[in-house]
Parts: structure tokens; sequence; C-alpha cells
């Protein structure tokens, strides 16, 4: 499909009135996030949706709404980290939140994606946050009511916070001392559990009379798909030597392996710069909250990216309620000696690169998709915020159940206050 | 404060005094009716010895609501001795350029649970929550608190000068908090703020009825089950408290009266109670939705104690007239919400909505090993919001959410929480303003002492934990 009938395609499953307008935002310092860099005073016109022309003093269209940027920076749309993200209403209420299988049965065939709810007050919040698009990552969770999961976690899809899904999938493995009860109790057992799992994916036959297998046929389709090294399999895991063995598993099974959390990265950075395998980490963790992550550090982010590794931000705690905290995470990795531009693009380009989107999204040129936010400040500064959001080229309302919230109770505090 | 200052005073004035002229054989001197039992466990904390140190030409933000520009601040003998322009230096004074930096008051986190929910989290040092009956208010934080937790020294780095170490909110009566200086010590008594009072913990909502209810077949369940359950204890402790003060009475009336009264039997659980009605022990509440705090503060009028904040509030925005009316602080995050029903509807304005509330107490905490080391930015945040919403607040205002409101709830603001003559030398000398992502603690100082100094990270040791441990990331501040 051309590019926009794709657009066109997408459009139409928006729904709700929302409309992609042509707009020329002005006089912007854009963050292109490519190797053009940062460029002062230029113009932006979006039309169906794409980003169409990049630069100074562009010609408004009759029909464009056009929006004075006067020096503002603008984004890309903002990653929102591999998590729960629609998945996850509220917290600790097992009726809306879908994202841990506890068949009690290995099943990578197990796909998130169908519970994404893209009317998820969730999603308005992230908005207003400059978010744009994130992950869906399904948990690995022993116990509950079930039978419990396996460390296999199972699949999602890139989502985008207009609601929309990406036609993307990444799977989710679960490994090191956290997912021990996933595992009999030992870690070592992890490595065990997913060779035999590729082993079937590779020799059905053998396997096919054993009681003892694994997988089920769908499970075994699934993951060959991901054994192919074309998608990517995301590996939670943060003690180096159990990093070491991930690399190790998925350089044998050619896995195009990302990993997750990750907080002794910066120990093994040489060889992950090797092997081409980046990193999705969460920039506040600087504490040894187990004895693998006794390494934690807030230089973490900025030693990776100095070795040579790609970087990106997400959050450890899957909930999805606070993601547009990452950005002041992203700050605070600059305050600890990581480049702003490479921060910028460990929100941005780097998560669209290891999800499958980057050919759409994550930058801004000419023929990417209008995801955009013009911010009041620095993007990565707490005293900023989005002033305004662009979705698929479609200018977001900026109202959350938040600020209804806030608004019906702003006329009694004022009347008290003049009291 | 004042008041249990001047309480402690009069108990060790009786103590000496009853020493001095008592006859042998005498019957028990008369004390007040319930003692809060302060004295016991005592800090060792000793301030050490610091030179008269100088920061000059600093923003310097007071704590009492004032900015001062190129302003000086001098410490001598731990305590702040002036704040002001041009301010000589005595001899031998340690001098520090302020320039381009700002300094305020030491950050005060009244919601903590390092030491007793401790990182690495593992179940051996899992002592924050004494989740086997819905009321241990005969347990004591302190006596959990583990203090080679790294978190201690990670806040420190954040500014964090003093915080309360509170008991989970799994009961509705958690227990004691206790209040600790951020200093590194082998004891928790080492880091215990010398005459602080304690505060007792409870908690409003899902979590009681969560670990009880249904999970144990034991009571409570509901939220109404909730505040019975409160109630009936205030009523023991009501009750205790007669049957001391009968006690006392009769001890007073000398004689066969005083020969024959029996010492009612000592209850752990309800001298806490009994303390806390008395106003001897203050009163924090764990307490999201609004219609919540509303009960509590009409229990707290049937039982005629204090509540001296209700902690994370997330919902305090619709009853900020309330709470003022009430004097009651909020203590809140800038922008946790959804995580369980009770917080869906937090909204990031509900800091300044309490701020600008006349009388309104706004403070903000963190109840999180990751949130305490950037309390600053927390307030950066709700200024942010607050802004958008009309209600900007400037950063001397601000910083009383972090500084001079935690210290009153905690019944400390005639000692720290303020840069004014006379006041604890707690304060943070910042790379520039500190409501910002950028910003960093540079220097810390506690009683005047020098704790931590970001060019120089042995400044602060390590938690012995991280000692040869091959992983640690030994350059990291």
């Amino acid at each position: 499909m051309r590019p926009r009938q794709l657009a066109f395609a997408l459009l139409l499953t928006l729904g709700g009135g929302a409309q992609a307008a042509t707009v020329l935002i002005r006089d912007a310092t854009v963050h292109t996030v490519t190797d053009a860099g940062v460029r002062p005073h230029t113009d932006i016109l979006i039309r169906d949706g794409y980003v169409v022309e990049l630069g100074q003093a562009l010609r408004a269209p009759a029909d464009a709404v056009l929006i004075e940027a006067a020096g503002r920076a603008v984004t890309p749309g903002l990653f929102g980290g591999a998590g729960h993200l629609g998945i996850e209403e509220i917290g600790l209420e097992p009726t809306v939140d879908d994202y841990a299988l506890k068949l009690g049965s290995m099943r990578p065939e197990f796909d998130v994606t169908p519970a994404f709810d893209p009317d998820s007050v969730v999603l308005g919040v992230g908005r207003l946050g400059g978010v744009s698009f994130a992950q869906l990552a399904p948990t690995a969770e022993s116990g509950g009511k079930g039978a419990g999961g396996t460390i296999i976690a199972g699949q999602g899809a890139l989502v985008r916070l207009d609601g929309t899904v990406a036609n993307t999938r990444a799977l989710f493995i679960a490994t090191g001392g956290a997912a021990n009860a996933l595992s009999g109790d030992t870690r070592a057992a992890q490595f065990m559990l997913l060779q035999q799992a590729l082993t079937e994916v590779h020799a059905p036959k053998l396997l096919l009379a054993n009681d003892a297998r694994l997988l089920t046929p769908a499970g075994r389709q699934a993951l060959a798909d991901y054994s192919a090294g074309a998608r990517c399999v995301v590996f939670d895991v943060n003690r180096a030597s159990d990093i070491r063995q991930v690399l190790a598993f998925a350089k044998r099974e050619h896995l195009r392996a990302a990993l997750r959390g990750a907080d002794e990265a910066w120990r093994v950075a040489a060889e992950l710069a090797a092997a081409g395998v980046p990193v999705l980490l969460d920039p506040l963790d600087d504490l040894p909250e187990s004895f693998d992550s006794v390494g934690a550090t807030l230089e973490n982010a900025a030693r990776l990216q100095r070795a040579g590794v790609k970087i990106a931000f997400s959050f450890n705690d899957p909930q999805p309620h606070n993601i547009r905290k990452l950005r002041q995470g992203a700050g605070i990795a600059v305050a600890h000696g990581l480049p702003r531009e490479a921060a910028l693009a460990a929100l941005t380009r780097n998560p669209a690169e290891i999800f499958g989107v980057a050919d759409r999204n994550g930058s801004i040129a000419r023929g990417r998709v209008a995801d955009l936010v013009l911010w009041s400040g620095d993007p990565l500064e707490v005293t900023s915020l989005a002033d305004e959001v662009f979705i698929q080229g479609v200018r977001q309302s900026m109202h959350s159940r938040q600020t209804e919230l806030r608004d019906r109770y702003l006329p009694k505090l004022r009347a008290h206050a003049a009291r | 404060m004042t008041k249990l200052l001047s309480f402690i005073a009069t108990l060790l004035l009786c103590g000496c005094a009853a020493q001095a002229s008592k006859p042998a054989h005498a019957a028990p001197t008369p004390q007040a009716a319930v003692p809060a039992h302060a004295g016991l466990y005592p800090s060792t904390y000793q301030v050490p010895q610091s030179a008269p140190t100088l920061i000059r030409n600093a923003t310097v933000l007071t704590g009492t609501g004032a900015r001062l520009e190129h302003a000086d601040v001098l410490m001598v003998a731990g305590k702040v001795s002036a704040v002001g322009t041009a301010l000589g230096a005595p001899a031998g004074a340690l001098e520090i350029d302020g320039t381009d930096r700002w300094v305020t008051p030491g950050l005060i986190d009244v919601h903590s649970h390092l030491g007793v929910y401790p990182s690495p989290q593992v179940d051996a040092n899992s002592d924050g929550n004494e989740a086997t009956a819905p009321s241990t208010a005969n347990v004591w934080a302190e006596h959990s608190v583990w203090p080679q937790d790294p978190g201690f020294r990670t806040a420190l780095a954040g500014g964090i000068t003093t915080l309360q170490i509170l008991p989970g909110s799994a009961n509705l009566i958690g227990g004691r908090s206790v209040v600790l200086k951020n200093v590194p010590s082998v004891t928790y008594q080492g880091m215990k703020f010398p005459d602080a009072p304690q505060g007792l913990k409870m908690a409003c909502g899902e979590n009681p009825k969560r670990v009880y209810g249904k999970a144990k077949g034991v009571f409570p369940e509901t939220r109404m089950g909730n505040m019975a359950g409160y109630r009936a204890q205030w009523a023991e402790a009501q009750e205790y408290r007669r049957d001391q003060e009968e006690y006392q009475k009769k001890l007073a009336a000398g004689g066969k009266e005083a020969k024959d009264a029996k010492p009612p039997k000592r209850d752990l659980r309800l001298d806490t109670l009994a303390a806390a009605l008395q106003g001897d022990i203050i009163v924090h509440m764990h307490c999201y939705r609004a219609d919540e705090m509303a009960a509590v503060l009409d229990m707290s009028q049937e039982f005629g104690y204090h509540v001296a904040a209700f902690h994370h509030a997330v919902e305090a925005y619709k009853i900020s007239d309330l709470l003022a009316e009430h004097g009651v602080c909020a203590a809140m995050w800038a922008d946790w919400w959804g995580f369980k029903m009770e917080a869906y509807d937090g909204i990031p304005e509900n800091i300044a909505f309490i701020d600008a509330a006349p009388e309104g107490c706004a403070i903000v905490h963190s109840d999180s090993e990751e949130g305490i080391q950037r309390l600053n930015q927390e307030a950066a945040k709700a200024m942010t919001y607050g802004a958008r919403a009309g209600l900007s607040v400037p950063p001397e205002r601000a910083i009383r959410w972090l500084t001079a409101n935690p210290a009153k709830s905690l019944g400390l603001l005639a000692r720290v929480g303020t840069l004014e003559a006379g006041k604890m030398a707690d304060l943070v000398v910042w790379n520039g303003t500190p409501f910002s992502v950028y910003a960093q603690a540079d220097l810390v100082f506690i009683d005047g002492a020098l704790r931590f100094d970001r060019a120089h990270p042995e400044s602060a040791p390590p938690s012995d934990f991280l000692l040869g441990q091959p992983a640690a990331p030994g350059a990291s501040p």
C-alpha cells in the first residue's frame, strides 16, 4: 500500500470526528531526530496525516490551519515505554487488567493486542504528556487464580495514542531472579525451557509424539515467526551474567533480541554493542532493588550510549498511568551524562526502530507520519508541557479525564479562595 | 512540638525533683496520665564538630516564603547563624561560592519506607507491615529500620536531610513512625532526630480491606468495617486513658487510697493510641478519597484528636476547603494516579489546589525510594500544572511544600524547615534552580556538617551492603 492509501485506511479507523486537516506549524525549533539534527525557525506542513514539507518560510496552502510556534520546540511524538497501556485501566482490578496470561502452559502464541482498549482514559492522559506511541507488553506472572504463567509472557503490538494499532508484534520473555518462580525456582531452567521450546520449533516431528512437549502447534508457529529474526524478542533481564546468557542464546538461535530493564547493561556494554542488541532501560533505576541490580546507576544510559549501544527508555513498572513521566527520566539521564539529542532519540527514533515502525514514526522528515508535539519549553524539562499534540496528522484534543476533574473543582476552589 | 518539648521537660523535672526528695517506700510519683514514653530508645545522634561555614552570593529560598538574591547564609556550631547580604565571615570560616547556585532548607520527606522496605527488596528485610492484625499500634517502625538501606544515601544526594519512616498501610492502625536525620549510622538510634515526636500511621480504604476481609476471612472487609475498626480502637484507648487517670488520681490523693491503688495493666497498643488522643503522638493518615477523609475528620471530632496530615490524598483537591478549615495538611505526589481504584481521580494540579486554598497546607511526599531522590522535581511538576490552571506558585512559596510544611506536620517547625537564625543548619546548595529536571544537589549540610559533596562522592560513603560487590557502580553518586 502506498503511504497515502495507508494513511487513508488508518484514518478510516479513527472515527470520533477527528480529522486530519492541512496544518502549517510556523517558526518552530524542530528536533528532527534524524541526521538533519535540530533545525531552528523551521516550518512543518502536515497533510493527510504526513509531514509533506519541512523548510523555511513555507507558503501556507489556502485550507491550512496555521499554528505559530514562535520558536517553541517541536519533537516527534514520544514513546511511552513497553507496558500495559490500554490493557490495565486500573491496577489491582482483575476485570480491567488483561496483561497476564495464567493458563499454566507456555503460550508464545498469546497476543495481548485484542485486549487493547482505545477508549481507556489512560491514553488521553498520556497524549497530554506528549506520548504518541507505546509498545504493548504482556507480563509473565506466577500465581493468581489460574494455573500461573510461564517465562514466555506473550506478544503485543505497537499502539498509537490515538487508539490505532500498528501491524507489528514483539515477544516478551522474563528471565533472571524475578522470574525464578516461573521456571521451577531456578534461573538456569529458563534457558533450558527456552531451548526446548525452540527445539520443538525446529524439529516438530521429533517431539510431536512426546507428551512432555511445551508448545501447542500454534505456539510452535508463533515462535517460528520470531526465530527467523524478523521480529523483536524482548528479554527482561538485569544481572550482567544473565545478560551474557541472553546474548549467547539469542546468537545461537538467531533471535533479534532486545533487553528490558538491563540495570547492569553498562557492565557488558561492549558486548551489547558488538552484538547490536538494543536496550530498553529505566532511566530512574539507581538502587540495588534486587541482587540482580546491584550495579544499577543513573549513568547506565550515558555509558551505554557512549559504547554505541542503542538505548530506549521504558519504565520497569509496566503500569501505564504515568508514562508521561518517562520524559522526566530522559532529562535525568541528561543530568547524568547523556547528550540531550541522544536522550530524545531514546524516546522517539530508537524505540521506533526497535519495534519496527521507524520508517513511519519516531523522527520528523518528509514522508514520515505526522506524530508531533509542540512544547511550551525544553522538551525534557519538568517545567514544560505539551501545547499541541498531533498523531497521524490529527490535532489532538488537549482534554482528558484529568482536565475534566480539574475543571469541575476549580470553580469551588476559586469561590473558597475569594471568601 | 513546643507542647511535646514542655511535656518532656515536665517529665524530666518531675523525675529529678522526686528523686531528690523522695522518701523510701513512698508511693509512685504521679505522672502524666499516659506517658508517650519519650526518652525510650533515645537518639544517640551527635551533632559533629564543624567549622563555621559561609555560603556567599546565592539565590536563597528561606522556606519562610522569602527569596533573597545575592544572599549569604552563615552556619555556626550546627545552627543557622544569619541569612542576609554581605555577611562577615568569622575567623576560620569555610567560604563557599554560591554564585549561580540556589540554597534551600534541607528537604523533608514525611512519607518514607526507607529502612523498613529497604533495597534489596528481599523477603528477609521486608519489615514494613505487621500485617497480622488490623490494629498494631504497639509496633514501632524504628524497630524495623535497617540503617544500611542504600536508599538513604541516594535520598541524601537528592537533598533529603530529614525523613519520617512509617509503617506500611496494610493495617487500619499500623504503628508508630520515627523521624530520622539522614546521616550514616550503624544503629537507627544514631539517625534518630533528637526529641522528635513519634507519629501514628493509620490507613483508609482499599489496603486494609484487601489485606484482611476476603483474603484472611477476618474483619474488616468494607470501608464501613474500616471505620468501625478505628472507632473501636479509639473507644478502647479512651477507656484505658480513664483507667490511667483514675489510678493517677488515687496516687495523688495519697494515704490509704494511694497505697491500695493498683496500676492498670500495661498495654503497648493502647499506650500508643492513648498518647495519640492526648496529642503527644502525631496522627498521620493514609487516605485517598475525599469522602473517606471527611469521615475521618468527623471521627477525629468524635474522639477529640487531631489529624496532622492525610498522606497520598489524591482527592484532596475536592475538599481543599474542608482540609484547610480543620488545619490538616495534605501530603501528596505530583502525578501518581490510577494504580488502584481509589487513585483513579488523581490530577497533577492536586498540590497547587491545596496550596491555593486559604490556610491550605500542601506537602510533597514520596512514599518511594525513587521519588525521595527528587522531591524538588515533583514540586516543579506541580508548579507547572498549577500555572497552566491559573494557580501560579513562585519558587519561594513552592519550596515550603518540601521544607516548612512537612516540618510543621511533624511538629518540628520550631527546629527545622526554614533558614532562620537559631534553627538546625540543614540546607542544600543546588547547582541552579531546584525546580528543574537538571537540578542537582551539589552540597548537603545537616546540622552544619557537610554530609554530601557531589564533587567528592567519598563524602557520603556507600552502605555496608555495597562494599565488595563487584557490580556496585562505584563511580556513581
